[in-house]
């Protein structure tokens, strides 16, 4: 049953993220307390917990998505503040997939891969549709590279996401529940993907409830609830002895079928 | 098939001729027809009747004869009161087109200005654009018009005109007076120059395009395309040696002699038309621009595209699908309604065609008749380009 | 950040109200009026014309109007002088109805009042009943305004102001429903000669101005009809207003039968119900429950256009106002006189598209359920 054999770690000593006592509010509503968080670089977190507890607002604050208000979040040595070429330069490195993909309907596939290399990477056309092209092969739909998002399965849209966030060549990736949105067997081929780009060694951040990809490939699990980091631990010891009662009840309702 | 069949059978074997579904539509059909037929019949009786007894003349001999009226604005033909009843057409015709093209420009600047003002983020500016917006509409455009005209015919008299930028813009209640330009000699390389800037910034537009996709590079090509565009005419303007006079008007007697007089009727139109159809065109614009998802945004933004580039790039090519349909319907309105030119005597189509020469000649059946025809092929023309657009954008989309 | 955090157990940390300036009345105000520098500057310019526009506009209708006086010298403020509207008001609201009757439209318009209400809100006790008083309504009114049987016949012509432009807004939607229903049904019909009807005599009436469509009722209306028959102004004015809204309506059902899902006709066809069984219990309440937004957007650009009437000779509140700025005792003051006007069309305008607004939401919600 123990999938940790095939858990290859690719963690460093390097940090990539750090968040430091970070507190944020929605007006009056506290979503986020006092988090305090260090991302290794190569390291894989998968972060769970019951919906509104702050798991998808904490990836968002990473690339600035949302602002946080008390507290100090670093990622890549630079500081996320008030100051655009900072939350521009951290955009270029951190990756993110979402729930609904936001694949561009206007664009095709290979032009929604392209986007971002050229405007923001300043790349040749050419060279950016090498490589989206490279990255649609790794997650195995180049024969989609001409089609329209609108034409594509669910899944095949995610990979497309997930592609498209490659070609930034970024060094951190965010996925705020990838595969929630998806129908049951569109969710095995997203996280086959999801497998093999944690193999390369990227530094991963997903909020997911897939239980058995966290045991797979996560270095740490964390759990969240009421805005506040509850538990963290390595997948085996998270799973097998939760320490508190809210995980072992989150984890008891999310297991039972 | 079988279904069909059964049926057929079953109207065969003596049941009513009536339940079988295709006779019966066809029955109904030809009723519909037959009672059109007899009120055609009847009006066309009655019409007759009636024309024959007050001697009205009948048939399209009228647009020959001599209208026998002045129209105080006719900026692109000559028009006397010893023209026909066709010129009066065509001088109403052009006077329509002239305030509606002018109506729709100004509407469109205005409009997409103040839509974008709605989204600002600053609450005070996007308030007063909505205060601005809801009280527009809510007023009969008519009301508006008059209240225009009202404005403008409250202007001082000429001899207390009110003069700006040294006399050179007058204006009193009679009307807006410029000045009339009189180009000199080598003026025509100014739009030589204009063209040729067109055809330059299309050219760059292209070379910056291809130059991006080979290298990389990204050019600044709105900016330097309006340089472009506003500074190429202004310098074979300077070169020369600015060959542009102007006719001033002079006060001579009661009235003012020379420049370009533009008539209230036509401003008080063009203002109401222009205020009411922007008010319109920027929640087409608002709505337009919100269809676009946020996750959008999102994800542009994530990718790390800056604003304007998300705007232009992710943003615009899908909002324009959504706004450009119902905009399109916007300008056939503002053409339909500057119809109400009639009510402060402006003489679009409807004003010198649709009423002094059906008054004068009582035709009403054929000087209605060709009104419609004039809007209704308007209408056609621009909702077949609406088709035309639309293909074209579903066809880049899919 | 020197402040040391209070550390807490996991799971126990209490919420905490947000830093001062983060949330709240200060926060607004930074986030949304200076986030910027470039929205600084946009607030102070924004300040700066309110300012300038409400106080020109105060001045003008309030502090220097004049509202007490007899003539036009009397008005010497500077600002609006409201004399004329005093003056008229009556006018404004009647036209030329019989001073001695005006309680004929008066209580025409408390009963407006109680026949439109089920109409509007459908949470009423014993909608039922009073909307069958809806339904009687118009051939009340007409009677009230028009008498004969006992009360005193006032000739249409002598209809105007506020009453005469309700009664071609109400005639018009009352009028428009059915014929924009049968009109949209004829539109969606599989024979093709009612269909091509249909569609050339509502594409014909939305592609020209309605004051053609007005000078054709007016001009060509009276030589269609055999001699000796006679339709009244305001009579021809309603049948134009009427076959002009009836498309508008049509296109409007249009898209709500569009929107009812295929199903619900396959639903209907497989319980044997005929043709117009099923549109009438299944497929039109349904279809135009979602439509009465736009039904309302409708009748809200129809009440506006009403004001063409003044154009071919009717009186309502337009020409009533014409009237007045043409009075030698009042002249000049055409702006108070549409001002008036303007405040009465934007007041029931604007609460119309709030009601619509307000159905479209409860309707959305309805449907989220």
């Amino acid at each position: 049953m123990s999938n940790a054999s095939t858990n290859t770690s690719k963690k460093t000593d390097e940090v990539a993220i750090q968040l430091n006592g970070v507190h944020k509010w929605y007006g009056q509503f506290h979503v986020l307390k006092n988090i305090n968080l260090n991302v290794q670089r190569g390291e894989r977190i998968v972060i769970c917990g019951p919906s509104g507890s702050g798991k998808s607002t904490l990836i968002r604050c990473i690339n600035r998505l949302e602002e946080h208000q008390q507290g100090d979040i670093i990622v890549d040595n630079i500081e996320l503040t008030g100051n655009l070429k900072n939350i521009d330069a951290i955009r270029r490195e951190v990756g993110m997939c979402f729930q609904h993909f936001n694949l561009f309907p206007h664009l095709s596939v290979l032009e929604n891969c392209t986007l971002a290399p050229i405007w923001v990477r300043k790349m040749p056309k050419k060279e950016a549709e090498e490589i989206a092209m490279h990255y649609l092969e790794r997650v195995k739909i180049p024969d989609q590279a001409a089609k329209f998002p609108g034409q594509l399965s669910g899944g095949q849209q995610q990979r497309v996401a997930i592609a498209r966030s490659l070609c930034m060549n970024p060094r951190i990736m965010l996925f705020d529940e990838p595969t929630s949105a998806l129908d049951p067997e569109m969710i095995a081929e997203v996280l086959d993907t999801m497998i093999e780009l944690a193999e390369t060694g990227m530094t991963m951040l997903c909020v997911t409830h897939e239980m058995g990809f966290a045991r797979k490939v996560a270095d740490r699990v964390i759990f969240m609830d009421g805005g506040e980091i509850i538990e963290q631990n390595e997948p085996e010891e998270f799973f097998n002895n939760p320490q508190s009662e809210r995980t072992q009840k989150f984890l008891s309702q999310i297991l039972a079928h | 098939m079988s279904a069909e069949t059964a049926q057929n059978a079953r109207g065969s074997g003596g049941a009513s001729l009536f339940s079988d579904q295709r006779f019966r539509s066809l029955f109904f059909q030809a009723l519909v027809i037959g009672l059109l037929g007899a009120f055609l019949v009847f009006i066309v009786y009655n019409t007759a009747h009636n024309i024959e007894k007050r001697g009205i003349q009948t048939g399209f001999a009228f647009l020959d004869a001599a209208a026998g009226y002045d129209i105080a604005i006719s900026p692109f033909m000559e028009y006397t009161a010893t023209h026909t009843h066709g010129r009066v057409f065509l001088v109403g015709l052009f006077n329509t087109l002239l305030v509606s093209f002018l109506g729709i420009i100004a509407a469109t600047f205005l409009g997409v200005f103040l839509g974008v003002l709605r989204l600002s983020p600053n609450w005070l500016v996007s308030r007063i654009v909505y205060c601005y917006v809801e009280f527009t509409r809510n007023v009969p455009l008519l009301l508006q018009i008059l209240l225009w005209y009202a404005i403008f015919l409250a202007l001082p008299a000429v001899k207390q005109s009110i003069t700006m930028f040294n006399d050179i813009i007058i204006l009193n209640k009679r009307g807006l007076i410029v000045p009339e330009p009189l180009p000199g000699d080598g003026f025509m390389l100014v739009p030589v120059a204009l063209v040729l800037a067109l055809f330059a910034s299309i050219f760059f537009a292209r070379w910056a395009k291809k130059t991006q996709a080979a290298t990389g590079k990204i050019y600044p090509v709105f900016m330097t395309n309006t340089a472009m565009i506003i500074g190429l005419p202004l310098l074979a303007f300077a070169v020369t040696g600015f060959p542009l006079d102007f006719a001033y008007a002079e006060l001579k007697g009661f009235n003012f002699k020379g420049g370009v007089v533009i008539k209230p009727e036509f401003t008080a139109l063009w203002f109401a038309l222009s205020l009411y159809t922007a008010a319109f065109i920027s929640e087409t614009v608002r709505a337009g621009i919100q269809s676009v998802s946020h996750g959008q945004t999102e994800a542009s933004e994530a990718l790390g595209l800056r604003p304007s580039w998300t705007m232009r790039l992710i943003i615009l090519p899908q909002a324009l699908r959504v706004i450009i349909p119902p905009m399109t319907s916007q300008y056939l309105n503002l053409t339909k309604n500057s119809s109400l030119a009639v009510a402060i005597g402006y003489p679009d189509i409807v004003q010198s065609f649709g009423g002094v020469t059906l008054n004068q000649t009582g035709q009403a059946i054929e000087v209605i008749f060709i009104t419609m025809l004039v809007y209704l092929t308007i209408s056609l023309l621009i909702s077949g380009f609406m088709n035309w657009y639309n293909n074209r954008v579903s066809l880049v989309e899919r | 950040m020197s402040v040391t955090e209070q550390q807490y157990a996991p799971g126990e940390h209490p919420d905490l109200p947000p830093p001062l300036g983060e949330a709240g009345l200060i926060a607004w105000f930074k986030k949304r009026l200076f986030s910027s520098v470039g929205n600084t500057i946009l607030t102070l310019v924004a300040v700066f014309f309110l300012y300038h526009v409400l106080s020109a506009i105060i001045f003008w209708t309030l502090t220097g109007a004049t509202f007490t006086g007899e003539t036009k010298a009397d008005c010497d403020l500077g600002g609006a002088c409201w004399l004329v509207i005093g003056d008229r008001f009556h006018q404004f609201m009647y036209g030329l109805y019989p001073t001695d009757q005006y309680w004929r439209p008066n209580l025409t318009f408390i009963l407006m009042v109680v026949a439109i209400v089920p109409v509007l809100f459908d949470n009423i006790p014993h909608r039922g009943k009073f909307l069958l008083f809806s339904a009687i309504f118009p051939f009340i009114a007409f009677y009230l305004l028009s008498g004969g049987w006992g009360l005193e016949t006032v000739d249409t012509d002598e209809w105007g102001g506020l009453l005469l432009t309700l009664v071609l807004g109400v005639t018009g939607i009352v009028a428009s429903l059915p014929i924009g229903i049968v009109l949209a049904l004829g539109r969606r019909s599989n024979m093709p000669i009612v269909r091509t009807l249909c569609v050339c005599f509502i594409e014909f009436i939305r592609g020209v101005p309605l004051i053609t469509i007005l000078f054709m009722a007016s001009n060509m209306l009276p030589l269609f009809l055999p001699e000796g028959v006679n339709f009244d102004k305001l009579l021809r004015a309603l049948i134009g207003v009427a076959l002009f809204s009836s498309a508008y309506m049509a296109e409007v059902i249009r898209g709500g039968l569009q929107a009812i899902p295929k199903g619900q006709y396959e639903g209907a066809d497989a319980m044997g119900l005929s043709y117009w069984q099923s549109m009438r219990l299944i497929i039109l309440p349904q279809a135009l429950r979602i439509v009465i937004p736009g039904i309302v957007n409708t009748f809200i650009g129809l009440y506006k256009d009403t004001t063409l009437v003044s154009i071919i000779g009717l009186f309502d509140l337009i020409g009533i106002g014409l009237v007045a700025v043409a009075d030698v005792k009042w002249r000049g003051l055409a702006p108070e006189t549409y001002a008036f006007i303007a405040l009465l069309f934007f007041i029931s305008c604007f609460a119309m598209s709030r009601y619509s607004l307000w159905l479209e939401n409860k309707l959305h919600t309805g449907h989220k359920r």
